[in-house]
């Protein structure tokens, strides 16, 4: 088996012959220094004019240190940063299953859009009068998110999913103290194969976490979410399609359940790519949904960000929505800062939101159209059915052999006594040139490997990945344990030691000490 | 669809391997009578000419900072930024990365991240910095909740000249999770008496430097009071280019720092996305929210990088996390470890000194205009203006003649009483033209 450079991927007789080059060159995979070790204090990349002498007006609070960091010229900087991004797998280059994070392809004609300089150079406290175009993104934005969910109201200010859950939920908490049921209510049921930032979210502001246990069959049971219901629940926080990639059957009866015991039910939408055109949201009876603008509307993930997170609101909790929001008044958008007297929570951040990521999402949404949205997410989901279909022979499947939604979940009990691991096979994968699927979660599959495929894979992608991990799985199933144990050989950096990086963090730069000389 | 590569014939031979006869046997699940019937009322696929003509049209409905002489700041700024940067970001291997999960396939991004918190933590003179927070504001929210971790006390006594949306963004998180804020009147000279306020059960105190009005504040003293009293300092800055002329935080006792960094890097984007800097000390890293990059080894002994000290993170730890937050801004940090790199110190200095120029220059000129009144009496790049009448109709009248003049205070703090100041931010980007045309205009107001 040879990997898409040609380089045999066994462990074995190629690795033997190769020797180390002088500049640690493999394959223009050429060693990169941190610029402050190439770097000079006195150098910039920059010409500014110094300016002509003038009085300062400091107040005596100038900087006297050194700042310590050196600079690099123009084409050094370059240089610099296409070598280590020459390090990185991306969309771009491959597929990308990592599962619950939606890894699909980025359009590049939204960034264009989003670097107009209507859109890109416009300050956030600019006269509205000259900014009616933004509200005008916003406005439509929040229109195609309230319709494609059916709920009637959306808050588009949080940066990022996590902070669209808090969004969720500080708008819950504020109905129910609206209700002078502040102090009794202060549990939230989250169930154990939720996202980490559920229970993370529902700490940060108070709340007690309790855990809903899974259904052998993967999805949440209605009568076990009776059980924990009480006078002292305040919500749910379930995720659908849920993290084993399956949409929770029983949503309808579990969102009347929790709203009969006076609780509000909190959607994470971060797997809203499998639904989009199919189901809405809010008929499913829900209160409050995140979504990830940055997974089901294709905004860039950037290697960790920027994200957008915008909460649909129901009815019900919509009094509370955080400022800033855009109201209409005519022709005349009206950007509200200041809620004062009005139920609103408060604010969640300064300015109003994510706007680069609002024109992003909005053109794309503009170029698939509702009908192009529903179809992204029917290839989505059979996508990630033929994947499972195509691995089903050879690897385990937790809940059973039956459709999933557009992300394919497996366990490890087929490598049970072949001393390979999933963190094993993972990284055999990166040999083979892939990107790994995502490992050990959810929590509740020993194991895990959620494969997420997107709509943006072609049959021949899909088959040529199929292919691979057929490879790897016999190979494993046959004892070949080296080809994963010492896995990866052919990526950037070898298997990389954590446990040294936490043990001895070593956070930042600093200069090398000079070596000591003898005591005389 | 240009972006979906299946054809009808490849979605018939799949749904065959998986052994559905049509689609929608694949959404089982979806309770049938909720299942969407007809198309939504939202229109059909656009061709990317289309797409790319109707934001143009919404786009040319806001006037963009260059087409005009441009005063506005107060938490973001405009700045040059180098071709060479936003070049970088869109290379493919960085844009469309994920966070760094497999470091062995991922070291791009983890070493300028690592690059960026050495960056940051120089700038500011702490000994560490994250991988970043979403902006300035919510990193000062996660700042106090810190401080109040390391403390076991729950109040927070908020500056007078802290950027009102920042006192918000605390107000509003600290409220939800019952825990005290004493926010300080705005003190637009910079004279209030904050050490007066902090007792034995304060967890921190906040403040921000140069503060909104622009005014430099020295904050050892406070330090020393808040320490003595066991509680933290707190420092905050909506404009990091004063860091290459000012004393930074570190050095006046500060135990977290956090700050917007937009200012290196990014767009105005009107609000979004930026990159909120986060720094402490070594004793306390423990206690930080957001993903940290930590220098390690790999098995052939090369040194490389990863995430680390993940067991404060919520993917861990869950409900005992130090922070929900997941997704930051990886890609406004690369944007500002890039133009950082470019500036080194030596560009960085000579930066903020020609912003401070600037900034005096156009206080110079507005001496013994009648009815302006200069309030700042240090300052870096931004400064308040008191003027005869309503600071927001004054700014409306400037934008008339195109000069977008500041911020009226009244816009951050409608009910503070203060109708007449306008906060005026200068940056390199102004001239002598604009500043002319600033004067004028502002004359031709009043």
């Amino acid at each position: 088996m040879l990997n898409s450079q040609g380089r045999p991927t066994r462990a074995g007789a190629a690795s033997e012959k190769a020797h180390e080059t002088f500049t640690g060159n493999h394959a223009l995979q050429l060693e990169e220094a941190l610029i402050f070790e190439t770097g000079r204090l006195e150098v910039t990349g920059v010409d500014i004019d110094e300016p002509l002498p003038f009085t300062s007006a400091l107040g005596g609070l100038e900087r006297t240190s050194e700042i310590g960091l050196p600079g690099l010229s123009e084409p050094e900087t370059m240089r610099h940063y296409v070598r280590l991004s020459q390090k990185n797998y991306a969309i771009d280059s491959g597929i990308y299953p990592l599962g619950s994070c939606t890894m699909k392809h980025n359009p590049r004609l939204n960034e264009r859009l989003a670097r107009l300089p209507g859109f890109a150079d416009v300050h956030p406290l600019q006269p509205q009068s000259t900014a009616q175009g933004a509200l005008a993104v916003i406005a439509d934005l929040a229109h195609w998110l309230m319709t494609l969910t059916n709920m009637p109201a959306v808050a588009m200010s949080p940066k990022a999913g996590a902070h669209g859950e808090l969004c969720g939920m500080m708008a819950i908490k504020a109905a129910i103290a609206a209700k002078g049921e502040g102090a009794t209510r202060n549990v939230v049921l989250v169930p154990e194969s939720a996202h980490g930032t559920n229970p993370a979210t529902a700490a940060l502001i108070g709340f007690q976490v309790r855990a809903i246990p899974a259904r052998e069959d993967g999805t949440v049971d209605p009568v076990q979410v009776q059980a924990a219901l009480g006078p002292e629940v305040a919500a749910i926080m379930l995720t659908n399609p849920n993290t084993c990639g399956l949409f929770e059957k029983d949503i309808v009866e579990i969102a009347r359940v929790v709203h009969d015991a006076g609780a509000y039910f909190y959607c994470d939408g971060a797997n809203f790519t499998a639904i989009v055109g199919k189901v809405r949201p809010g008929d499913l009876g829900i209160d409050a949904m995140h979504i990830n603008l940055h997974k089901t509307f294709s905004t860039p993930h950037g290697g960790g960000g920027p994200g957008a997170g915008p909460v649909v609101l129901s009815d019900r909790l919509a009094p509370f929505a955080p400022v800033p929001f855009v109201l209409r008044e005519g022709s005349w958008l009206r950007l509200v800062e200041h809620a004062e007297g009005e139920e609103s929570f408060g604010r969640m951040t300064a300015f109003h939101g994510q706007m680069g990521m609002f024109v992003r999402a909005l053109a794309y949404m503009l170029s698939h159209g509702s009908d192009g949205l529903k179809q992204a997410s029917e290839d989505a989901v059979l996508n990630a059915n033929y994947i499972r279909a195509s691995l089903a022979d050879l690897m385990s499947l937790p809940f059973g052999n039956r459709p999933c939604m557009h992300e394919a979940l497996f366990d490890d009990v087929w490598l049970k006594d072949t001393g390979i691991t999933t963190l094993d096979f993972a990284k055999a994968m990166i040999d083979e040139g892939y990107h790994p699927m995502t490992m050990y979660f959810p929590l509740v599959v020993h194991g895990a490997m959620l494969i997420e495929p997107t709509e943006s894979e072609s049959k021949a992608s899909l088959d040529l990945f199929i292919a691979t991990l057929r490879d790897l799985a016999l190979s494993a199933r046959n004892g070949e344990t080296e080809r994963f144990t010492n896995a990866p050989h052919f990526a950037p950096r070898r298997r990389l030691d954590e446990t040294r990086a936490a043990r001895q963090p070593i956070l930042k730069w600093t200069p090398p000490q000079p070596v000591a000389q003898a005591a005389e | 669809m240009r972006y979906l590569p299946l054809t009808d014939v490849e979605r018939g031979d799949m749904l065959a391997k998986v052994g559905a006869a049509h689609i929608d046997e694949l959404f089982a699940d979806v309770p049938h009578e909720l299942r969407l019937k007809a198309p939504l009322d939202l229109p059909r696929r656009k061709t990317e000419l289309d797409v790319e003509r109707a934001l143009a049209r919404l786009s040319n409905r806001n006037l963009p900072a260059a087409a005009v002489s441009f005063f506005v700041g107060c938490g973001a700024y405009k700045h040059h930024i180098p071709a060479t940067v936003d070049h970088l970001i869109q290379r493919s291997e960085f844009l469309t990365a994920y966070t760094p999960y497999q470091p062995e396939i991922s070291q791009g991004t983890l070493q300028t991240l690592f690059e960026f918190q050495t960056q940051v933590a120089a700038l500011t003179a702490m000994d560490v910095a994250n991988a970043s927070m979403y902006d300035g504001s919510t990193g000062t929210a996660e700042a106090v909740l810190m401080a109040h971790r390391i403390t076991k006390r729950r109040k927070a006594i908020l500056s007078g000249g802290l950027h009102p949306q920042y006192g918000d963004v605390v107000r509003t998180l600290s409220h939800m999770a019952s825990d005290d804020v004493v926010s300080m009147p705005a003190d637009i000279r910079a004279d209030e008496d904050i050490i007066a306020e902090i007792d034995d059960a304060t967890s921190c105190v906040v403040v921000q430097t140069p503060d909104v009005f622009g005014n430099l504040r020295d904050l050892t003293k406070i330090a020393e009071a808040a320490h003595a009293k066991g509680a933290l300092l707190i420092a905050v800055f909506t404009e990091v280019i004063s860091l290459g002329l000012i004393k930074p935080p570190g050095e006046m006792g500060a135990d977290i720092v956090v700050g917007e960094g937009q200012s290196i890097g990014n767009a105005l984007s009107f609000g979004g996305p930026y990159v909120g800097l986060f720094a402490t000390r070594s004793k306390y890293v423990r206690q930080m929210p957001g993903r940290l990059c930590g220098e390690t080894v790999d098995a052939d002994g090369k040194r490389g990088f990863v995430l680390t000290l993940s067991t404060r993170e919520q993917h861990i730890r869950r409900d005992k996390a130090t922070s929900n937050i997941c997704t930051n801004s990886g890609l406004c940090c690369l944007a500002f470890t890039i133009h950082m790199t470019l500036l080194g110190q030596t560009g960085l200095r000579r930066l903020a000194r020609a912003n401070h120029a600037n900034a005096v220059a156009l206080a110079e000129m507005l001496q013994g205009i009648p009815g302006v009144e200069l309030l700042n009496k240090a300052y870096f790049n931004e400064f308040t203006l008191r003027v005869k009448g309503n600071a927001a109709a004054v700014i409306e009248k400037m934008a008339a003649r195109d000069v977008l003049g500041g911020v009226p205070f009244s816009r951050l703090a409608p009910h503070s009483g203060y109708d007449d100041l306008i906060i005026v931010a200068n940056t390199e980007v102004n001239t002598d033209e604009d500043r002319i045309a600033f004067v004028s205009a502002l004359k031709g107001t009043l």
